[in-house]
């Protein structure tokens, strides 16, 4: 079992110096909430509440996951009590509009604490994440009465959410949905079966409202054809108290999974359940979408927090751990704990550099998702829009591959112990194993940016992130100083990687689409890499700055030193993909099946 | 019934203090602050009094930086309805916090003061005995239990021998330890509505109290690093050493 503490320090820094907490606090939707006298108080009490009610259920719900009794789903012990200590402490609501009960905060601030529930707790965060995507679905897309009766009491926590999409033939290809929508008066009954659907029953809340994608009877075949239905497990009576059981819809079984036990991952059945029509006929899967994105970014969140634990877990160890003899002192003399042996020094910044280069890109995005929804001025939201539509596959497929990667290392860090359950870094590693694969597989946000983010504009988008990098490849420059100009160094030829692949693939697309595709991971995971060396770089410059003016010199010289490092020994990565892209996909694609 | 309680602002608990080198004090310039942990139980004890019916307003005060806000802040935040900042950059003594606590009880009047037993950092466990005695007030130190009857309060104090149940007369001072309460987990919503509570900033001069240091620090130093230890042979050889290298028989 692992402990975990907010990193209240680094978080601060990086939504105040990096991704402009300012700027978005003095929007006019939020100018009435201080934000900025908010920010700290309200990341130091989610930091309490995660590390003190939720970290200490992690290892339990591991352990002791959740359980399918007589077609009621039983959560761990602990969750259902943590859920209402949760919603009471209104975090539920933290983001959703006051008019809701909620708080109206901005994403820059709700990130950090979506990090924390993660970090802290994935299986436990799951549910608030899940719950958060079907209000916000519900707000853009519901009936008034929709709105009324449901998006009070799920922004309450009264009531969850969960998003029912996937199929035992409809997962990556929505096309293919079966589930079919009767009309009955007012309603629709939904016939069909779902899997893999998170937290899809509980006993945490008294009611649990399934956005559910069924087809109508008389609808085109394909994705144009599916329709978005409201399922409550209860049926809510006009008053909005709760009435019948939806007895159409049941749990009929919970997978054994290779991590997050906590989370019941449930097959639904549909036999005549009650469902009603939310939004227009056969606009489904583009009302999905608004929870899809959503999501997809929340899981790009949860890479970055599953690292976090992973790299606490793995520090504390390495720093109790005595082993061996420091590479100059003489045998017998005293044994030394790991963090002294140079290799271990190698693990442990792979991990601090690479999570510390998420976590800004991350917040950074928070930060576009907030001006692009509330800006005044229409060609502003506009431009972020666009920044933030290129970057939701990268963070999601770039930060779900470094939460493998990281969490790895953490139980490396461990040995043998790692390897055994009970110090908890096992956990981490089985628990970041499924960001890769729901809300869309890496390969689908590949061929999401490759496919089209990339080229729907002529890559114009990324030509603008581009030209962003530049600019502060010249800050460095004219900054002065080694750390700068080795990290402007870097971060020079990483850019003119991006550059080079970008270049390839727009030039590539329209004559071989295949190569194109089978080189777009590697092209997600060079963005993603040069992205964040572009971040680390702006927190080069803000250390930099800090350090001449004597302020936390611990902090912000640690924060150089780790910028170097990235620098140095992750971004050169982006060279390497470079060259195996600009190879071409042809040696992938060669082989006729039968010679595998 | 009006309650004064006094939060203090001090390094974290999870932060490991050092000197600094020239030993002038301890080094805190970055480290990271919270309410002192004792004073926390205190406005837990406060918001409890009101939430049962027995209080009808709580002020929480605090002195020294005007950083101390945010400690007034999260007092409010957990349901302190106002607060008060006494802002000075010199160096607080026990003495001139009881003295700056006399002056704000002759202005808001409450009918007891709560504060935790002591701060975390100094560890004194001397303002609210100092307090009580300025004011002539009865005291209950060190509560694990509180019961607020008609002009009166039943205390369990927590004492060397165990527990002393006291009637105390009110108004009082009453300093309390750790196991009196769990604090509550601050909501989010509370966070927000604290920020739009009062907070009154004066200085010590405001209320003509000297707040000067009595007594000077002439130096810290971190304590001694643990020596490994050895083995002995034989009792006689533990006798010796204990006699002539550590010197405690």
């Amino acid at each position: 079992m692992t402990v975990y503490a907010a990193p209240l320090r680094d978080m601060k820094f990086v939504i105040k110096e990096l991704a402009g907490l300012e700027e978005v606090a003095a929007l006019p939707d939020y100018q009435d909430l201080g934000v900025t006298d908010v920010a700290d108080a309200i990341l130091e009490e989610a930091g309490k509440f995660a590390a003190e009610v939720l970290a200490p259920l992690n290892w339990t719900g591991d352990q002791d996951g959740a359980r399918l009794e007589n077609g009621q789903v039983i959560s761990t012990p602990g969750f259902a009590d943590a859920y209402k200590q949760f919603a009471e402490g209104g975090w539920n609501g933290l983001g959703a509009p006051a008019e809701l009960g909620g708080q109206g905060l901005p994403e820059i601030i709700n990130t950090p604490t979506y990090e924390m529930w993660n970090a802290s707790n994935m299986s436990f965060a799951l549910a608030p994440l899940l719950c958060a995507g079907a209000t916000e679905c519900l707000k853009h897309h519901g009936t008034e009465e929709q709105k009324t009766v449901y998006l009070p009491r799920m922004v309450a926590g009264e009531w969850a959410g969960t998003m029912d999409l996937t199929e035992p033939a409809a997962g990556s290809d929505l096309s293919n949905v079966k589930t079919r929508a009767t009309p009955a008066g007012d309603r629709y009954l939904l016939n069909g079966q779902k899997i893999f659907i998170t937290w899809g029953d509980h006993d945490m809340t008294d009611n649990i409202i399934h956005l559910v994608l069924a087809r109508l009877p008389d609808a085109p075949e394909g994705v144009k054809g599916i329709s978005l239905f409201l399922a409550p497990k209860f049926l809510v009576n006009p008053d909005g108290s709760l009435g019948a059981r939806n007895s159409g819809l049941t749990c009929i079984s919970i997978e054994h999974k290779l991590g997050i036990h906590g989370s019941a991952t449930c097959t639904l059945a549909y036999e005549d359940a009650i469902g009603y029509l939310v939004g227009k006929p056969n606009q489904g899967l583009m009302q999905m979408f608004t929870m899809m994105n959503e999501a997809r970014l929340k899981v790009g969140v949860q890479g970055l927090a599953i690292s976090e634990r992973g790299y606490q877990a793995a520090l504390a160890y390495a720093k109790e751990r005595v082993q061996g003899y420091p590479m100059k002192g003489a045998r017998g003399g005293d044994r030394v704990t790991i963090i002294n042996h140079p290799d271990i020094r190698r693990m442990l910044m792979t991990m601090k550099s690479q999570i510390e280069a998420m976590r800004a890109l991350n917040y950074v995005i928070a930060m576009h998702m907030d001006i692009a929804g509330h800006h005044p001025d229409p060609a502003t939201r506009k431009a972020h829009q666009a920044r933030l539509d290129l970057l939701i596959p990268v963070t999601k497929g770039w930060c779900s591959e470094l939460g493998n990667e990281v969490t790895s290392t953490g139980v490396q860090i461990f040995g043998g112990m790692g390897f055994v359950e009970e110090t908890g870094a096992a956990q981490h590693y089985r628990d970041a194993r499924i960001a890769a694969i729901y809300e869309g597989t890496t390969g689908i946000q590949a061929a999401d940016l490759a496919g089209r983010k990339l080229v729907m504009d002529k890559g114009q988008a990324m030509l603008d992130l581009i030209a962003d990098m530049h600019k502060v490849e010249e800050q460095l420059g004219k900054a002065g100083g080694d750390d700068l100009a080795v990290i402007e160094a870097f971060l020079g030829q990483g850019i003119e990687a991006l550059n080079g692949a970008t270049q390839w693939m727009l030039a590539t697309i329209a004559q071989d689409a295949s190569s194109v595709m089978a080189m777009s991971v590697n092209y997600l995971m060079l963005v993603g890499y040069v992205c964040g060396g572009w971040q680390m770089a702006r927190a080069a410059l803000v250390a930099q700055q800090k350090l001449a003016a004597g302020d936390d010199p611990e902090f912000h010289e640690a924060k150089l030193i780790t910028a170097r490092f990235y620098a140095e020994q992750i971004l050169p990565k982006a060279t390497a993909l470079m060259s195996a892209i600009k190879a071409g996909g042809r040696s992938t694609l060669a082989l006729a099946e039968g010679q595998f | 019934m009006k309650l004064l309680v006094a939060v203090k602002r001090v390094v974290d608990y999870n932060v490991n203090v050092r000197s600094k080198s020239d030993g002038t004090g301890p080094d805190i310039a970055n480290a990271k602050m919270s309410m002192n942990p004792f004073d926390e139980v205190a406005i837990e004890e406060a918001v409890r009094l009101k939430e049962a019916g027995k209080a009808t307003e709580i002020v929480a005060v605090s002195m020294g930086l005007k950083a101390c806000e945010e400690t007034i802040r999260t007092a409010m935040a957990m349901g302190a309805d106002r607060g008060i900042l006494v802002e000075t950059d010199a160096q607080l003594q026990p003495l001139a916090v009881a003295k700056v606590l006399k002056a704000l009880v002759a202005k808001e009047q409450p009918q007891a003061v709560l504060l935790g037993k002591q701060a975390i950092d100094d560890d004194c466990n001397q303002t609210g005995q100092m307090l009580a005695a300025l004011l002539g007030w009865a005291q209950g130190t060190f509560l694990s239990k509180l019961e607020v009857g008609d002009g009166k309060a039943i205390v369990i104090r927590e004492v060397d021998g165990g527990l002393e149940t006291d009637e105390i007369k009110l108004p009082a001072v009453l300093t309390v330890d750790l196991r009196l309460n769990e604090p509550r987990f601050v909501k989010l919503p509370n966070i927000m509505k604290a920020k739009k509570k009062p907070l009154e900033v004066i200085k010590p001069a405001d209320l003509g109290v000297d707040v000067d240091p009595r007594l000077a620090y002439s130096n810290f130093r971190d304590p001694p690093k643990r020596q490994a230890g050895i083995k002995v042979k034989t009792v006689a050889e533990l006798v010796e050493k204990l006699k002539n290298e550590a010197k405690v028989i």
